[in-house]
């Protein structure tokens, strides 16, 4: 019998109360928002519980809504999978878009690691209690955070390329 | 066996005897050094694949000298970068240009390594000439084996006419320091 959503829900809502909200199944996979400060221990909760099972991690990733009210304009996804039941979940958490700043997860799941750093690395989240959040893929050296939109994703120094060749300006035909 | 015909490379200009030829001595160098160009192959993407084709039997690179390939840059002439170079990959190719003993030739393959190719991105560094010299660039995507060894060709004409004390030159010197190398 696979793990029901109403099931998960219950048992959330019934631990969390208002912390964890908006539940939907988005692109096949049950989705739920949970605020900032609980995603640690709704994590934990989701992996320890015996019936829930979430024992491991798909993947962690940053997103950037640079038009959302500033409490919101960072997200950070977590998917977890309960590999006996085949069961996908998929938390989101909105953090804020001056001081973007969540728990870290490296003591759940060892995996979370360099996942985190890449999300420092790409959105500048912080990921308090992090053993090691620094960049992984950028350059060191790098001082922006690339993937928030108001970086621009070409580099500045290039000098063989003439706009007008690259339909970049308006009045080129 | 059927007689072979050895292709032979010409003697500079001089003026010869009976037993004896007289050249410049720059001319000889020249001479040597273009046919014995040591390649060490920095590959890091499909241009690298182009270079295998170049090196194996088809193309032969080492019908001109480039038999022996180098995988220590101390033991390099003739550095080939071939592939996007990203600006965390920049200090690592620095540093195998500063291992290179003089005297030591870059030839850049591909759009990528020349100028940043399709790439015009945040994270990849656009062209090598941003941080080392660069003597031949050969453009592509990736460039035919043909192409590289007329890249490789090119940069032999360089080395056959290079000055014996270009290294020493305060011209050489002064493009060094615009690098800070």
């Amino acid at each position: 019998m696979a793990l029901e959503n109403t099931l998960i829900q219950e048992k959330l809502t019934q631990k969390f109360g208002n912390s964890v909200t908006n539940f939907a199944t988005m692109r096949d996979i049950f989705t739920l928002e949970v605020n900032k400060d609980k995603v640690h221990e709704v994590i934990q909760f989701l992996k320890d519980d015996e019936e829930l099972n979430f024992h491991f991690l798909t993947d962690l990733a940053g997103i950037h809504y640079p038009d959302n009210n500033v409490d919101e304009q960072f997200a950070v996804t977590y998917q977890l999978h309960n590999w006996i039941e085949n069961t996908r979940i998929r938390i989101k958490t909105f953090l804020n878009g001056e001081n973007p700043e969540v728990q870290t997860i490296t003591d759940l799941f060892l995996c979370s690691n360099w996942m985190e750093r890449e999300a420092w690395d790409f959105y500048g989240i912080k990921f308090t209690g992090h053993p090691q959040l620094k960049r992984i893929l950028n350059m060191d050296e790098m001082v922006s955070h690339p993937m928030r939109k108001e970086f621009p994703m070409e580099d500045g120094g290039r000098t063989d390329k003439d706009d007008r060749f690259f339909g970049r300006t308006p009045v080129n035909c | 066996m059927s007689e072979t015909k050895t292709n032979m490379v010409a003697p500079p200009e001089g003026v010869s005897g009976e037993g004896f030829f007289a050249t410049k001595l720059s001319d000889v160098v020249g001479l040597a050094r273009a046919n014995s160009l040591w390649p060490l192959p920095f590959a890091t993407s499909c241009c690298g694949i182009e270079f295998m084709a170049t090196m194996a039997s088809h193309y032969d690179l080492a019908r001109f000298g480039s038999e022996r390939v180098s995988f220590s840059p101390r033991q390099a002439d003739m550095l080939m970068v071939m592939g996007t170079i990203s600006k965390k990959m920049a200090p690592i190719l620095r540093q195998v240009y500063e291992q290179m003993s003089e005297p030591r030739w870059v030839i850049s393959v591909g759009a990528c390594a020349c100028s940043g190719g399709v790439f015009d991105t945040y994270s990849v560094l656009q062209g090598i000439d941003k941080v080392i010299p660069v003597d031949v660039y050969v453009p592509g995507c990736p460039p035919r084996p043909e192409q590289i060894v007329q890249g490789v060709m090119q940069l032999q004409e360089l080395v056959k006419n290079e000055s014996v004390r270009r290294r020493n030159s305060p011209e050489y010197k002064e493009l060094l320091a615009s690098y800070n190398l």
